[in-house]
């Protein structure tokens, strides 16, 4: 187990690393940062000074390997735009997405397994039916689009909901947080449904395939065989069977929750990291570009991480190394 | 028969299909007594499963019981709701299935599937559930049982497993045990022991066994009476010894001719002509009068309902008819 988790950070390890090569190597075309960080007026001269300054005249390896250097100590650099350490940037703005993330996963994991689950015990009833062609909405409208619909209803026609923005926030260490306030959690309910109704119809369309799988299983029918209850066949034993494969991709839809903020904080306005990227390339801010797919990278290979070790949680059968040491 | 355990009494089983609704068992009646074990044969698709399937209520949709009754101990469980029907299951009639390798849940341990089984149909602590559960694997023959009961069900052999399977089918000790091929999947060398162990512990407990096999050998050394089944219809119903000895239906006739015995010589084995009758083009008659050496013209005209032939024993078949002999010999002159 233990070596299982040290291969498996090293694993990691060698995918940040490849991951910040092409960051770095792909943002060093996207334009020149030094147009947009200096004046009209400047001289050919300022502008070789500002870039021997930031380095940019260096050889390529050793850029790189400054960047690394300084990444694995949290430095990621001076925003060519704000003039503020990317750090402290990002910090200030993760709070907000992962706010918004961890809202809109749990919502879409807590209505995608109860809609699977039930649309696969009543597989002909028309609340089912009813579900399922709803959800094919979920499934082929863009992100952006039913942002914008939900904003048009609620926000527009109904006025119910705020339509931009986080509301009031409370400021609890370095962490700020719009869930304490009613109008930060007014606020949160648009983009949160925005954001997490594909991976909703995403995971209920894989609890609904796989609890059907395991419901025609032998163990399920020899559980009925023994005349447990309904509730005991399908919540205690088909329910955990089905949930081995919805843990992997859950896991890895957290990890695009993060990263599709982009769109949904850019038509809500919402103040995270996503909006901040979006703004970073319009300017070629470089550095802030380059820390946030770095932030995005590591969040994936955690994830990843994380769900590889909660199978072992699920599924005793993968505890090879017990299993090897009782025979 | 008033006293039997359980009675079947002119079951039919349909699947409605696009092409029409076809007959999977069609008017199959006969008895099981308490503490008896009635040995099912026939053919793959001759209905032994499904049987076993619609007496335990656990028929898959769209397959359903279209007329007939199953009476357990006098009362009818054929229409029962889902829910009382769920109380019989595992509490009156167990069941152990084919394959042992898929009929344990992966994720529960051992442990935690039989107290569940022991805590669903009686009502003592978990503490209680769990001594009862040790000392039942440790009948059922694990070795160790205190100890790997704790175990998942990988971490047991086949033939182990499917002692798990006959312990969790007997927890709550059931009157009627139908196991539904239980030595298929297994290694022959634990077939005989699996067939031993199920034939002891349910006499020991007083429980009849429905047992459903294509192995006439089992059959020849574990059941007392014998039902033959062929394309969904009893084809006789008797007691062990005298069908195996004096075979009355040409089918069962067949069957134990294709037996390989040591005495024998023949330098090929016996065996009936052609295949079973798919459910969709069943012929007109007698079912098996497309393969019968013996079939005269009554048997492609009319179908053969089981008679009475004494002693216990029943043979659908017009030979056994006083009226069709007599027809055959006139027909023969």
């Amino acid at each position: 187990m233990l070596a299982y988790i040290i291969r498996r950070i090293l694993q990691s390890v060698l995918v940040m690393l490849v991951v910040a090569l092409v960051s770095f190597a792909l943002f060093r075309f996207v334009g020149d940062p030094i147009n947009s960080m200096v004046g009209q007026e400047a001289t050919i001269a300022d502008r070789e000074a500002l870039r021997e300054q930031l380095g940019l005249n260096d050889p390529f390896l050793t850029q790189f390997a400054t960047f690394i250097g300084r990444a694995v100590q949290g430095d990621f650099g001076i925003s060519y735009r704000l003039q503020q350490p990317v750090m402290e940037l990002i910090l200030s703005r993760l709070p907000a997405t992962l706010e918004l993330a961890l809202v809109s996963g749990v919502l879409a994991f807590v209505f995608g397994v109860g809609f699977g689950v039930y649309t696969a015990l009543r597989r002909n009833g028309w609340l089912s039916n009813t579900i399922m062609t709803v959800s094919l909405i979920g499934v082929s409208l863009p992100t952006f689009l039913i942002g914008v619909l939900l904003i048009w209803v609620f926000a527009v026609e109904l006025q119910w909901l705020p339509s931009f923005g986080r509301g009031d926030t409370v400021q609890i260490g370095s962490w700020t947080t719009g869930l304490l306030t009613p109008s930060g959690r007014a606020s949160l309910v648009l983009p949160a449904i925005t954001l997490g109704l594909y991976q909703m119809t995403l995971i209920m369309r894989l609890v609904r395939a796989e609890m059907l799988e395991v419901l025609r299983t032998d163990y399920i029918k020899f559980a009925r065989a023994r005349g447990l209850s309904n509730r005991a066949v399908h919540f205690g034993h088909a329910l955990k069977n089905t949930m081995v494969p919805v843990i992997t991709i859950t896991g890895l839809q957290l990890g695009s929750i993060i990263a599709f903020a982009i769109i949904t904080e850019t038509v809500f306005q919402w103040p995270g990291v996503g909006a901040l990227f979006i703004n970073s390339v319009r300017f070629v801010d470089v550095p802030v570009m380059a820390a946030y797919l770095m932030l995005i990278a590591l969040v994936f290979v955690i994830i990843n991480l994380i769900v590889d070790l909660l199978y072992y949680v699920v599924d005793p059968r993968l505890r090879v190394d017990r299993a090897a040491t009782r025979h | 028969m008033t006293d039997a355990l359980l009675s079947v009494r002119n079951l039919r089983v349909e699947f409605p299909t696009r092409r029409g609704i076809l007959t999977a068992i069609d008017d199959v009646s006969f008895d099981i007594m308490p503490g008896e074990v009635l040995g099912v044969v026939g053919e793959s698709g001759a209905g032994k499963s499904l049987t076993g399937a619609a007496i335990i209520g656990l028929l898959e949709p769209p397959g359903r019981i279209a007329s007939g009754e199953i009476l357990l101990k006098g009362q009818r469980i054929d229409n029962l709701d889902a829910e009382s029907m769920r109380r019989i299951r595992g509490k009156r009639i167990g069941m152990v299935f084919q394959d042992p390798l898929t009929s344990l849940n992966p994720l529960y341990t051992v442990a935690q599937q039989l107290i569940e089984t022991i805590r669903t149909h009686a009502d003592i602590s978990e503490a209680e559930a769990r001594t009862r559960a040790v000392a039942l694997l440790d009948r059922v023959g694990i070795p160790a049982a205190a100890r790997r009961i704790d175990d998942y069900p990988h971490h047991f052999s086949g033939g182990m497993r499917q002692r798990v399977v006959i312990a969790l089918a007997l927890c709550a000790e059931p009157e009627l045990v139908i196991a539904d091929e239980p030595t298929t999947a297994l290694d022959v060398s634990v077939q005989s022991q699996i067939i031993d162990l199920i034939k002891e512990i349910c006499a020991e407990r007083g429980a009849a066994v429905m047992l459903i096999t294509h192995d006439m050998g089992v059959i020849a050394e574990t059941a007392d009476r014998v039902a033959v089944l062929y394309a969904g219809r009893l084809a006789e119903i008797g007691p062990v010894r005298e069908v195996i000895t004096a075979a009355e239906h040409p089918y069962t006739a067949g069957l134990m001719g294709s037996i390989p015995t040591l005495t024998q010589d023949n330098a090929r084995l016996v065996q009936i002509p052609g295949a079973m009758p798919r459910l969709n083009a069943i012929p007109q008659g007698c079912a098996f009068n497309p393969r019968c050496e013996r079939a005269f013209d009554r048997c492609f005209r009319d179908r053969p309902d089981p008679i009475d032939r004494g002693d216990g024993r029943k043979v659908a078949c017009w030979l056994y008819d006083a009226a069709g002999v007599a027809a055959k010999e006139k027909a023969d002159v």
